[in-house]
């Protein structure tokens, strides 16, 4: 079980790695595909198979067709590839890795000194979620709905028909 | 044969009923073309294929032979990576959807939890196949028919979901032999009659058949997002859709039909008699019906199907809590 962990985490690194590296917009949404993916298979994996099976149904296949639908109508060319490899050297990337390299030694440090906690023991079923959402966590959820409400409103007024007279 | 333990046999086993039912479906996927040609043949009074063996039986035969025999030309212009990838995709996504389906008692892939989710997330991978392919080929009629089929997959699916979430809630659990055993004593298409129209129409956007095929409506977009494939990769488009139908069929007798539930006839040749008759209405549909305006169809999706399940899962949810109300207080 531990390989398959570690096998799936490479992928996710090397993924989301080519999701930044990539110059192709469709080829960079590709990888961050396989990114999730493999992020759901780590779900599975610690016993939340409701939230893996999420991941997959939200973010794969509802979130990313809607970046790849816009992708595909700005119907990028050779420009932008030309484009992206400029954006991509050295002087660009450097600072903002070092940086975010600081981080990742301080987050190494604090999990190494919290110690290892066993992931997998029990299975959360869809139920356990559910009755999470509406009981404890109710509010979250309601203020999420307001939020997601709020965004379909905005939505709905920028793209209401104009009026005759203006 | 020491290696042999109860529990190496069982898995043997397995692996034998899933490769199996793999075969199964592949094949009548593909005879199902001939099966089709000769329907619409029969219901618009004319012949269809009858020249290869009895009554044309072959044909399909014949058909493999030539498309594998064809060269397999990929255009200079196209982007390789996705166009490569496309077509496996669309038959793949599909394909695993079969592991969650209880075909009869003792047959069936995988007993998940999850059950109906896997299928509503390999219909969301699906989708990716008719995008990549449309994007992929550089062609503005294969972009056309992807971009249709990204907007109106997502449309449906969201309602499709919905659709199947008050079969969920009375039968208490994701797991598709739970709602199977649910449907001992009445099936779900008496209870969730609405359920079961929004999902039937949902899933003929999803497999896009006609009268829901606008991504690859042929007399507006060539063939839409497979113009530029041929060969084995124009073949497992084809090969995928009719796994759709089989699927979506399949998906409609275990949610609302009972699955293998019937007096009389083993388990096994009703759960195939449903199945079928799905197929046959899969054909007849699209033998009678002309393909609406794409806005037409938008708007049934989101104004009349949408607020169907949402109001149908509202009541679900509503008599499903009087009843377990009613049980504690009794």
């Amino acid at each position: 079980m531990e390989y398959v962990f570690f096998i799936v985490a490479a992928i996710a690194v090397i993924a989301t790695f080519r999701v930044v590296t990539n110059t192709n917009a469709v080829h960079a949404l590709l990888y961050l595909i396989v990114s999730l993916l493999s992020v759901a298979m780590i779900f599975f994996m610690v016993g939340a198979p409701f939230a893996g099976i999420m991941e997959i149904v939200v973010y794969v296949g509802a979130i990313m067709v809607l970046f790849v639908f816009v992708i595909m109508m700005l119907n990028l060319g050779q420009e932008s590839v030309a484009q992206e490899r400029r954006w991509l050297k050295p002087g660009v990337w450097i600072g903002p890795t070092l940086l975010s390299s600081v981080l990742f030694v301080e987050l190494l440090y604090a999990l190494s000194k919290s110690g290892a906690h066993p992931a997998g023991a029990i299975t959360v079923s869809a139920k356990q979620v559910g009755i999470a959402l509406y009981g404890p966590y109710l509010l979250v959820v309601e203020l999420a709905s307001m939020l997601l409400l709020a965004a379909l409103v905005a939505a709905y007024h920028l793209g209401r028909p104009e009026r005759k007279d203006q | 044969m020491s290696w042999l333990t109860p529990e190496v046999t069982a898995i043997l086993l397995g692996v034998v009923k899933a490769i199996v039912i793999l075969l199964v479906v592949v094949i009548s996927a593909a005879l199902l073309s001939w099966v089709e040609r000769r329907l619409l043949g029969l219901w618009q009074d004319r012949y269809g294929p009858n020249r290869v063996g009895p009554f044309g039986a072959f044909q399909l035969g014949a058909d493999m032979l030539k498309m594998f025999f064809k060269e397999d030309w990929t255009p200079p212009f196209v982007d390789k990576l996705t166009f490569w990838l496309a077509p496996a995709i669309a038959m793949s996504a599909l394909l695993i959807s079969f592991a969650i389906i209880p075909i009869t008692p003792t047959w069936g892939i995988s007993d998940l939890n999850i059950g109906i989710l896997l299928f509503f997330a390999m219909a969301g991978i699906a989708v990716y196949a008719v995008m990549f392919a449309g994007w992929s080929s550089n062609n503005k009629y294969s972009l056309l028919g992807g971009l249709r089929s990204a907007a109106q997959t997502v449309a449906y699916e969201v309602f499709m979901g919905l659709s199947v979430m008050g079969v969920v809630a009375v039968a208490g659990s994701f797991n598709m032999r739970d709602i199977v055993a649910a449907q001992t004593h009445v099936w779900f298409i008496i209870p969730q009659f609405f359920g079961f129209v929004t999902f039937a129409i949902a899933g003929v956007a999803v497999a896009h058949r006609s009268p829901f095929d606008y991504p690859e409506a042929e007399q507006e977009l060539a063939a839409g997002y497979h113009t530029e494939y041929s060969g084995l990769k124009w073949g497992m488009f084809f090969v995928g859709e009719y796994v759709g139908v089989v699927l979506v069929s399949a998906l409609l007798v275990t949610l609302f039909l009972g699955g293998w539930h019937g007096p009389f006839l083993p388990p096994i040749v009703w759960f195939l008699l449903k199945t079928g008759f799905f197929i046959m209405m899969f054909i007849l549909l699209r033998a009678a019906l002309p393909r609406p305006r794409y806005d037409q169809m938008m708007d049934a999706g989101w104004k009349v199907c949408l607020p169907l399940t949402l109001v149908n899962l509202v009541i679900t949810g509503a008599v499903v809590l009087l009843h377990s109300g009613a049980a504690h207080a009794g």
